[in-house]
């Protein structure tokens, strides 16, 4: 069926079958590779976009229940050729390894700072709880988060 | 790569259409909602409906407000939603106390109440919290609206009493004045279904237990409740001889199976200090004066 999924603000109009699952519609029909794809079980959380400005797990949605919804994904967080503080947060902190869950870490923490500016290591650490980083390195991921929100509160 | 068999796609607009197009697709059609239950379980082909309906745009299952004398909680409201609710969490602490542990802060973004309920999952929290607080499940069908009493909502694992052609629109929670509530689980991770789980309601009047409400989740407790548990509280005096009675007789008739998180004889003496605990804080919560 035809759908048009806005995604990082442009609209894309596919012809899709309705099982087609949102993650690869982003990957595979859009070419926006940087959102990631792991367990197929909405448990890992790598496939993590936002819908309508929510994050949500996009192995466990549909193409067709996106359409006519935004989508960000994290080639939409940089504006205007320049990161977005969380991007620079896990720059700055070492906030990736390998990089895998990297993409829906960052969105998490861009949708948890765009609601509390000033989370705690406690409050950064439940919103990233659904979602796993095989290198372990939760540490610089909350590190990360939270400079950008000092980043954020300084600017 | 796991994707689902092929199916029909449909997406309603209102109650009324979504009713209209299970009816023209028949039995094997399945509402769906937030999916985090049903698409996994149609990439392993555990489910294989012919056609979805997709009833995430019906605002109208999206209320949850006060009316009269019960909460009343749309079958769309997200879990995300309910948590954040401030007003539902005064009313019925153990409605918060279980969704905090439901799966994860981004899967509670998409996955709606009335969709863990209608998925019947044995190891589903609300189920056992909405089977303590005795709520009414409202079901509209073709011929109108009929309500269910939640002890008669569930029918058996992934069963319920929502037929084809019906879709669960609201669940209602009578609001008890001197009641307390909680919820108490033991999980083997953050995030996972319980090994074992028991929600207890209390209505203390004059120092006295005047109702009492117990849910049992993952244990195989009938309709998730613990109805001999229940009778040995009323008239007691609260306190925790009373509660601990209360916790054997509820762990003496639940089923509990021996599977991957633990054994059978393990989950019976969870459920005996969990509705235990429960119990306590609920009569805490009642104490304090949380609901009048």
């Amino acid at each position: 069926m035809m759908i048009t999924v806005t995604v990082n603000g442009q609209a894309h109009t596919r012809d899709v079958e309705p099982r087609m699952l949102l993650v690869h519609f982003l990957r595979d029909e859009l070419r926006l590779t940087g959102t990631h794809w792991g367990c197929d079980t909405s448990n890992c959380g790598v496939c993590v976009v936002h819908l309508d400005g929510t994050p949500v797990k996009s192995c466990s949605v549909l193409a067709v229940m996106a359409d006519g919804h935004e989508v960000t994904t994290v080639e939409g967080l940089e504006r205007d050729g320049e990161l977005d503080t969380v991007q620079k947060g896990f720059v700055e902190c070492h906030g990736l390894q390998c990089g895998f869950c990297t993409p829906g870490m960052m969105l998490t923490a861009r949708w948890l700072l765009d609601r509390d500016p000033d989370p705690s290591e406690a409050e950064i650490r439940e919103a990233i709880s659904g979602q796993l980083c095989r290198c372990t390195g939760y540490e610089n991921i909350v590190r990360s988060v939270r400079w950008a929100a000092e980043s954020e509160a300084a600017s | 790569m796991q994707v689902p068999a092929r199916f029909e796609y449909e997406r309603a607009s209102s109650v009324g259409h979504a009713l209209m197009l299970l009816e023209r697709l028949g039995p094997e059609a399945r509402v769906v909602a937030g999916g985090h239950s049903l698409i996994p379980m149609m990439k392993l082909r555990l489910a294989q409906p012919e056609a979805l309906v997709d009833i995430n745009d019906l605002a109208e299952l999206s209320h949850l407000a006060v009316e009269g004398d019960e909460l009343v909680v749309g079958a769309l409201v997200r879990h995300a939603r309910l948590l954040a609710d401030a007003e539902a969490g005064r009313l019925f602490p153990i409605l918060h106390d279980a969704e905090r542990v439901i799966a994860d802060p981004v899967v509670r973004n998409r996955g709606t109440v009335g969709g863990s309920l209608c998925q019947a999952d044995p190891s589903e929290d609300l189920s056992a919290a909405f089977s303590a607080l005795r709520a009414t499940a409202v079901i509209q069908g073709p011929g109108g609206a009929r309500t269910v009493p939640i002890r008669e909502f569930h029918t058996g694992p992934y069963e319920t009493a929502v037929e084809p052609g019906e879709l669960l629109t609201e669940l209602r929670v009578p609001i008890r004045p001197g009641s307390g509530s909680a919820y108490q689980k033991v999980e083997r991770r953050v995030g996972d279904w319980p090994v074992a789980a028991a929600g207890a309601v209390l209505v203390i009047h004059d120092g006295v237990i005047a109702e009492a409400g117990i849910g049992l989740t993952a244990v195989g407790a009938a309709h998730f409740a613990a109805p001999e548990a229940e009778e040995s509280l009323i008239g007691q005096v609260p306190g925790e001889e009373a509660y601990a009675r209360a916790g054997a007789l509820a762990a003496a008739h639940c089923e509990p199976q021996s599977d991957q998180r633990g054994p059978a004889d393990y989950k019976r003496h969870l459920v005996g200090e969990l509705v235990r605990r429960a119990l306590a804080r609920a009569a805490e919560r009642a104490g304090r004066g949380g609901l009048r």
